[in-house]
């Protein structure tokens, strides 16, 4: 075994009890992405072994024309402080016109999770192309650091 | 209930040296329905895969969850192990804790959170998974090409030599496209219609392939292996069986003074019934209707008509519309060249001597207007002085096209080395911004241009042209000296970017294909699918995909054409089982569905009562169209259509195991 230090390593901080938790204040972020543009961008920055903050779970979807609203929805009910939405540029969808659908639905659903109570500014929605590993990690920092600054991190459904 | 196994690799340190391995898998195996969870140093390797297939077998597993690289790197190699072990390959899921965790984060701890949940997230999809079967469609082992250039010649004639039958549609009276209007063609200056001719009349003669020229395709449905084709078949007004190619319609034509050949770039005139060049194949004349007394003047010419000894003319003829059923279609739509009038300081069209390069290559042709001599258009002079600009709509984003044309600087090289064999004691200047010579045989070939034809290569830009006293005043800058220069010229040759065909956008739309924003064709993968469209069965060929030569149009047409006959030596067609599928009991036949569908995927169906009688109409998915982008299960208010692979059950039931 090479790596006998990974195997003695396994001390935690006091709060590693599965994700990150209400009390480090570490927000949670779902990230929604396509199969074939996000996702393969994301891969590219993990194979460029680049940097970027560790709030984010990926959900693989073929396209982001799959993304029903109610995703969102159920992410933040699930504790999430913020959705981001990423597929590919307009023009390049592999299903032809996913994003547009996506985009369009997005514009009518603002205004149903300001109703809500959720401050829109907690879903991101981006393009990032299969070569641009770079950009997938400035959305994540600068989406991370825009999260961490909301006010009313605990309770999302309350905008004030 | 569900039984599945979890399997942790560590790739070597890659994802071990970040990430806790041994601690993912331990709380792997606390999630419900987890019977076994290891860690592994390498599961990609063949004893990594033998403890896959071992554990499916021994523990009897319903579903097996990886968490190790990008599922697009080894997903696959799973799959077909678990095929093997009689497990639905769908059961198997990766959680992707290398390139999105381990070689992107630096905190162990934390680290090895994410991988948790990313692993968790992936147990609970895979508990969810329906059995997927891929889906076979039939095939019909007939091809498509549209467009005779030399790259759909090619893809034709290697289909129809592979034993397939081959339907080569063409728009213009002739096949041979572009490159029969060549002269000589570069690095090694062999002439066009010399290697052209031979392949055109293959094509026409060969059993398998049967030819439309003067057709146009009207209208394309069905999917992969099952497209419905509609050809429109412009009327010629000749008689064609009967036609022997003799010329002695249109020797008698009386509109020989008023048309401009298309064939010679507008250098040279045309008759209302002509072939466009001598060597057209079919060598069959068609009649101008635009411009043909005939039809213009209320049927009083006739002179055709009484010349023709077979009696082939019929001025009633009208278009044909013919339908075809073939498997697979190749697009090689080709390109057309940029308007020269863009450049309004180059003078294109305000002085006859500034011509494109494509006029050039007319003016340099024997079978050219001017039998191979080079004079200049306006008065018939050899020219002594030629200037030749480089770059003319192309690498310019203002006007449009930001990209390389990639062959104007072979082109343009080629041009001034015949200009400097065919007028002794001549002298050119080209004006570059680089020169592009990259393969076999290129950069000799401008080399030799610029040394043993004297050719004059000055780095910059022209600013103007004008003509005094029968000369063109080229006003130019040479930045390598940093010198204003000003060249007398008798002709200058502007080296033409390319852009795509007229009307491919319209024909991209008709066969369902994407295109980027200039219009050219967009490969399935830029580099690993480079012949295939990103619609499956349709395949992409020459210059309709972006700027190329004549041998990577060859190429690529012997490419898509191996691609189709790869495809048809199977008897049916596979597709990816991870497809929409409705639900008919719940559906109301609303067909939103229909209308976000980019594929035509979904179709009505009628649910009948045993005595036949019509219950109601509910959708229907095409297996052979669908891809599977799940547009239409967001569109669905009955909740009825869902994709197989990412349902809504197996979604939420990811987004809930993330549960703060």
């Amino acid at each position: 075994m090479e790596n006998n230090n990974t195997e003695k390593n396994q001390n935690f901080s006091d709060n590693s009890n599965n994700g990150i938790t209400a009390q480090n204040k570490e927000p949670r972020i779902i990230a929604f992405v396509c199969n074939w543009c996000t996702y393969n961008g994301a891969d590219l920055a993990g194979t460029s072994r680049m940097k970027y903050a560790d709030n984010v779970r990926v959900i693989k979807l073929p396209c982001t024309g799959r993304i029903d609203p109610l995703f969102v929805i159920e992410a933040f009910k699930k504790g999430a402080k913020g959705v981001l939405v990423s597929g590919c540029h307009p023009g390049d969808c592999h299903y032809t016109s996913g994003n547009y659908h996506s985009r369009r639905k997005y514009t009518a659903f603002r205004d149903l999770l300001n109703y809500l109570g959720v401050d829109i500014s907690r879903v991101e929605f981006s393009w990032i192309s299969a070569s641009e590993g770079n950009k997938w990690v400035s959305v994540i920092n600068d989406f991370t650091n825009k999260i961490k600054s909301l006010p009313n991190n605990s309770d999302i459904f309350s905008k004030k | 209930m569900a039984r599945i196994g979890v399997f942790v690799c560590w790739c070597g340190s890659n994802i071990a040296g970040t990430v806790d391995v041994k601690r993912v898998a331990e709380e792997a195996a606390k999630i419900p329905g987890v019977v076994e969870a290891i860690d592994y140093k390498y599961m990609c390797s063949d004893p990594g895969q033998n403890a896959f297939r071992n554990m499916i077998k021994d523990k009897n597993l319903t579903g097996v969850v990886l968490a190790a690289c990008s599922p697009h790197m080894h997903e696959n190699t799973f799959r077909k192990a678990a095929i093997k072990e009689g497990l639905n390959p769908y059961f198997v899921e990766i959680a992707n804790i290398r390139e999105q965790v381990s070689w992107v984060h630096e905190d162990k701890g934390k680290a090895t959170e994410k991988a948790i949940d990313l692993l968790k997230m992936m147990v609970e999809k895979v508990k969810r998974n329906k059995p997927i079967e891929d889906v076979r469609v039939p095939l019909t082992k007939k091809a498509l090409v549209i467009g005779g250039g030399i790259s759909g010649i090619q893809a034709a004639l290697d289909i129809a030599n592979g034993g397939v039958e081959v339907i080569l549609v063409e728009k213009e009276p002739s096949i041979g496209g572009k490159m029969i209007q060549l002269d000589e063609t570069f690095p090694t200056l062999d002439c066009s219609s010399c290697i052209m001719t031979p392949k055109m009349v293959e094509a026409y003669q060969h059993p398998n392939i049967k030819l439309y020229t003067y057709s146009e395709l009207e209208d394309v449905s069905g999917y992969i292996g099952n497209f419905n084709v509609k050809i429109r078949k412009k009327a010629r007004s000749i008689v064609e069986k009967d036609c022997t190619g003799c010329g002695d319609c249109w020797n008698v034509c009386p509109m020989h003074k008023n048309v401009k050949s298309e064939f010679n770039v507008n250098l040279s005139e045309r008759t209302a019934i002509y072939v466009p060049f001598p060597q057209a194949v079919p060598l069959i004349p068609v009649i101008d209707r635009s411009v043909c007394l005939h039809y213009k003047k209320g049927g009083k010419c006739q002179k055709c008509y009484d010349a023709c000894g077979p009696k082939c003319i019929n001025f009633d003829l009208q278009d044909e519309i013919i339908e075809e059923k073939v498997g697979a279609i190749v697009a090689a739509t080709g390109y057309d060249l940029m308007e020269n009038s863009l450049y309004g300081e180059y003078g294109y069209g305000q002085f006859k001597d500034v011509v494109s390069g494509l006029q050039f290559e007319r003016l340099l042709s024997a079978s050219g207007p001017t039998e191979g001599v080079i004079k200049r258009p306006s008065d018939g002079k050899t020219p002594e002085t030629i200037v030749f600009i480089q770059c003319v709509g192309s690498r310019d984003p203002e006007k449009g096209v930001p990209y390389c044309s990639k062959v104007c600087c072979m082109y343009t090289a080629k041009h001034a080395k015949l200009f400097a064999h065919k007028v002794h004691g001549s002298q050119s200047y080209v004006f570059y911004i680089d020169i592009r010579a990259t393969s076999k045989g290129y950069e000799e070939f401008v080399r030799s241009t610029m040394e043993n034809d004297g050719a004059i290569y000055l780095r910059g830009r022209v600013s103007k042209i004008y003509e005094n006293d029968g000369k063109l005043i080229v006003k130019g800058a040479d930045t390598l000296s940093g010198n204003q220069v000003e060249i007398a010229a008798d002709m200058v040759v502007l080296a033409t970017g390319v852009i795509p065909k007229k009307g491919s956008d319209k024909m991209a739309q008709m066969l369902g294909i994407s295109y980027d924003k200039y219009g050219f064709y967009t490969e399935s993968h830029p580099k690993l699918r480079p012949a295939e469209s990103s619609t499956a069965g349709i395949y992409l060929a020459g210059m309709a995909q972006g700027p190329r030569d004549i041998p990577e149009s060859v190429v690529s047409g012997s490419a898509a054409a191996s691609k189709i006959l790869g495809l048809f030596s199977k008897s049916e067609y596979e597709v990816e089982g991870t497809i929409a599928s409705v639900n008919k009991t719940t559906c109301v036949g609303c067909f939103y569905c229909q209308r976000v569908c980019a594929y035509s995927a979904i179709s009505k169906e009628e649910v009948k009562d045993r005595s036949g009688n019509v219950l109601k109409i509910v959708a229907n998915v095409n297996s052979g169209l669908c891809t599977g982008c799940g547009a239409c299960v967001n569109a669905c208010f009955s909740k009825s259509i869902d994709v197989r692979g990412f349902m809504d059950e197996q979604i939420f039931a990811e987004i809930k195991s993330l549960a703060v």
